[in-house]
């Protein structure tokens, strides 16, 4: 066992889980907004605001895929060791991360049942950046519209179709995060 | 040094109460379920607000704590020293102030803006409880969206009453999706649901979380021909004046004396504070303690 994997985590977990939730509760509540979180030094490909997000999301009551390039032995050794959060194929993910690419199709993970919408996938997806253009967003938690660098349209559009049931994302680039509920409709130009 | 983790609540039970509020946030108006856990005070006192609110404060954050609109009853006083000895964090009266409110049946007069977060205690989150008394019908009406009970208790509150008689807990439809109990707050205060921030809904008892990310479409149930109508005494506040204010009628005397006063203490204290004067007010003094 590598000494890394020991490192990197929440220095004091109850305070930083605290401020990492807040950033992640007002990405998820404001979709478009960018905002930042810190706390966790992750190994390699993982991006440090996805290392926040599993520090502060997961436990060994979520089941976690990790995809493409983010299923490493460091990597997988470092959320065993910081969350206990059990590795699983995408059916049975809670959470699933990895780039966009890796995480393709979206049709593998669970949009919930329509007595339980709740029991759906949440995909962290990697990002080079996150930059206010491209998509046009529109719904609940924007005041008229919103703009963010999705890496795709018409996936989130058939997304937002299955609405109540579908997934939801979140986006992380270097310390910086977004998210895009399934109640969000999502615009091309 | 504290003797209690931060925010009491122990890092697993936070981590499943936040991954509820996420969901909950998702999908505006549905009740997600969460293992709610016992706390330190009875099912009816807030178990569900207070909760929420120790998995969303941080240290910095400004905490107000307001039952049915004042700051100073017991639910509110004993919640708002249970997190100033558990989470050490700056407590405040005034709503401008506070970064996090939480709150038990009432909404605060001044608007809220984006930076802040609205905490609710709630009874019974299930809006077709009353109706339906089965958990496994009420979850097969809400996946069908078969609403049509509520509509009929509408119906019969008019054909009995002439109106609308339902004044507290007034069902309300989400996105065009959900009909969710926006808990027992007056009617008046419907119109501000759709606000600026963040509201979230803890029912501990009921195990249920459920939220309304800011600008969310709130519609109050009605009919064309009966339109909602959001009602407040017809009176203003005797201590402030204000005309605009929801407003408690307390009895004063047993001779039928009674006055109107704003249910909202500091939005009350800061208009007397600038001077407004109402009936039965006398001049505003800045309290000596």
């Amino acid at each position: 066992m590598q000494t890394e994997a020991l490192t990197g985590g929440f220095t004091t977990a109850p305070t930083q889980a605290a401020e990492a939730f807040r950033a992640v509760m007002r990405a998820m509540a404001r979709p478009g907004t960018v905002e930042r979180i810190t706390g966790a030094r992750p190994p390699l490909p993982l991006s440090p605001a996805a290392g926040a997000v599993i520090l502060t999301l997961c436990d060994p009551e979520t089941p976690l895929h990790l995809a493409g390039a983010a299923d490493t032995p460091a990597v997988r050794d470092w959320i065993t060791f910081h969350t206990g959060a059990p590795l699983v194929d995408r059916a049975r993910a809670s959470f699933a991360l990895g780039s966009w690419q890796a995480l393709l199709p979206l049709t593998d993970y669970p949009i919930g049942s329509a007595e339980y919408p709740d029991r759906s996938t949440t995909l962290i997806v990697e990002m080079a950046q996150l930059t206010h253009t491209g998509a046009r967003l529109t719904g609940p938690g924007i005041a008229t519209a919103a703009t963010l660098s999705l890496p795709d349209i018409a996936a989130f559009q058939r997304n937002a179709a299955l609405y109540p049931l579908g997934l939801d994302f979140l986006f992380t680039a270097g310390d910086h995060l977004a998210a895009l509920p399934r109640s969000t409709r999502v615009e091309g130009h | 040094m504290s003797d209690y983790n931060f925010a009491y609540l122990d890092e697993q039970t936070k981590r499943m109460i936040r991954r509820a509020i996420l969901k909950a946030l998702a999908i505006p108006g549905y009740q997600v379920p969460f293992a709610s856990r016992e706390m330190p005070m009875p099912y009816g006192w807030g178990t569900g607000g207070v909760q929420v609110s120790a998995a969303c404060l941080t240290p910095n954050d400004t905490l107000k704590v307001i039952d049915q609109g004042a700051d100073d009853t017991t639910n509110a006083v004993s919640i708002r020293k249970f997190f100033e000895k558990t989470a050490q964090v700056a407590t405040t009266e005034e709503t401008a102030r506070a970064s996090l409110i939480q709150t038990r049946h009432r909404i605060p007069e001044e608007p809220l803006t984006e930076d802040q977060i609205l905490v609710y205690q709630v009874p019974i989150p299930e809006p077709l409880r009353f109706l339906e008394p089965s958990e496994v019908e009420t979850r097969k009406m809400h996946a069908l969206e078969e609403y049509g009970l509520m509509h009929v208790k509408l119906y019969e509150d008019i054909s009995q009453h002439g109106a609308i008689a339902t004044a507290y807990a007034y069902p309300v439809k989400v996105e065009g999706r959900y009909v969710m109990d926006p808990s027992p707050i007056p009617k008046f205060d419907n119109p501000k649901l759709s606000m600026a921030a963040i509201q979230l809904f803890g029912a501990g008892r009921e195990q249920r979380i459920y939220a309304l990310p800011p600008y969310t479409q709130v519609v109050s149930l009605d009919f064309e021909d009966h339109p909602f109508e959001a009602s407040k005494a017809d009176h203003d506040c005797d201590l402030c004046g204000a005309a605009d204010s929801y407003l408690d009628e307390v009895i004063t005397d047993d001779a039928g004396g009674r006055m109107f006063v704003c249910s909202d203490t500091d939005y009350c204290r800061a208009r007397r504070a600038a001077g407004h004067i109402g009936a039965q007010g006398a001049p505003y003094e800045e309290a000596t303690a």
